[in-house]
C-alpha cells in the first residue's frame, strides 16, 4: 500500500515529508534500535517511541520506508532537520505503539489478502 | 583500453560529543557502495556493520576513528578508538549483554546486539582490545554476489 494511503486512514501527521508514493509492505515495531538495525525489514514502516535525531540514521542505512513515531511525542528540530537531509519520512501520532501497530498490520495485511 | 579502477576509500574521526549526528560514515558508505553496483545485500550488511561499530565507539569509547577501503574484492573496515578497551571480548559478543550507560540507552541503545550484529553482517571479524588503551575492530565484507568478488 502507498505510504499515502497509510498515513491518509490512520490519520497520521506528517512531520517531515518524503516519497508518498512509496508502497509500504511491511511494518516493524521496536525501541531498541540495534534490534531495528538487525531486523527492520527493507520497505518496511517503523513504529517507536524513540523520537532521537539517531532513528534518521537506523531508517536511512536499514532503507526503511518511513518512521511512525507514536505516544504524542514532541520531536527533537534536530531529527527533522535531519530526515529532511536524508529524506527519511516521519509521522506522528498521538495513539500508542500497541493500538497504531495493530491497525498497520490490519491494512497491510487486507491488502496482502486482496491480492 | 582498461579503464583504471577508482579507488574507493574513506576516513572519519569520531567522538561522544557527535551523537546526534553519528551515521554519516555509514551513510556514505552505503551510497558509495551502492554507486559501484554491489548487490543492495551487501550494501545493507556493510552499511550496519560501519554503524553499529561506530556507536560503541561513540557510546564506549567517546573518541576514535573508521577508515574503509576496497581491495581485492573486499571491502575492508577498521575502527579503532582510544577507549577503555573490553576486558572480555566473548562476553561482550554475547547477545544481550550491554554496559551501555543510562544517557545512551534512554534513546534506543543497549540492547547488547550491535557487536552480533556486526558479525551477522560480516564475512569476518577481528577484535583486539586492550584494557586501558582502547579497542580496535577489522570488519571484512566481501563484495559481489556470495563473495564472487565480480565488481571490484
Ligand atoms: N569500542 C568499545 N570500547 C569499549 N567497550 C566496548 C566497545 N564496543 C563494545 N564494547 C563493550 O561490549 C558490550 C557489547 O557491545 P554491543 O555493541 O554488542 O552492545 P551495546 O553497544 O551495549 O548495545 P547495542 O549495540 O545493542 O546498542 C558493550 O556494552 C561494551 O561493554
Ligand atoms: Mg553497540
Amino acid at each position: 500500500m502507498k505510504i499515502a494511503e497509510i498515513a491518509d486512514k490512520l490519520g497520521l501527521e506528517v512531520v517531515n515529508e518524503g516519497q508518498w508514493e512509496r508502497e509500504a509492505k511491511c511494518c516493524y515495531a521496536s525501541d531498541m534500535l540495534s534490534d531495528v538495525l538487525a531486523n527492520g525489514g527493507e520497505g518496511c514502516l517503523w513504529i517507536t517511541r524513540q523520537s532521537h535525531p539517531n532513528i534518521v540514521a537506523v531508517a536511512a542505512i536499514r532503507g526503511m520506508a518511513g518512521i511512525i513515531i507514536t505516544g504524542g511525542k514532541q520531536i527533537n528540530p534536530d531529527t527533522i532537520e535531519k530526515a529532511g537531509q536524508e529524506q527519511v519520512m516521519i509521522f506522528s501520532t498521538p495513539k500508542q505503539t500497541c493500538e497504531l501497530a495493530g491497525k498497520l498490520y490490519m491494512l497491510l495485511s487486507n491488502e496482502m489478502e486482496r491480492g | 583500453m582498461m579503464p583504471e579502477k577508482p579507488r574507493i576509500e574513506g576516513c572519519f574521526a569520531f567522538n561522544g560529543g557527535d551523537f546526534a549526528d553519528a551515521g554519516q560514515a555509514a551513510i556514505e558508505l552505503k551510497a558509495r557502495l551502492a554507486a559501484l553496483g554491489v548487490p543492495a545485500q551487501t550494501v545493507r550488511r556493510a552499511a550496519v556493520s560501519a554503524f553499529e561499530a561506530e556507536m560503541n565507539v561513540i557510546i564506549h569509547a567517546r573518541a576514535g576513528s573508521m577508515y574503509y577501503v576496497i581491495r581485492g574484492g573486499e571491502l575492508l573496515i577498521t575502527v579503532t578508538d582510544t577507549g577503555p578497551g573490553i576486558a572480555d571480548v566473548e562476553l561482550a559478543m554475547q547477545e544481550g549483554y550491554s554496559t551501555a550507560p543510562k544517557w545512551a540507552r534512554d534513546v534506543g541503545w543497549g540492547s547488547g546486539m550491535g557487536l552480533p550484529n556486526i558479525k551477522n553482517n560480516s564475512d569476518a571479524l577481528k577484535i583486539d582490545s586492550i584494557v586501558g588503551e582502547g579497542t580496535t575492530l577489522l570488519i571484512t565484507i566481501k563484495l559481489g554476489a556470495e563473495g564472487q568478488n565480480e565488481n571490484c
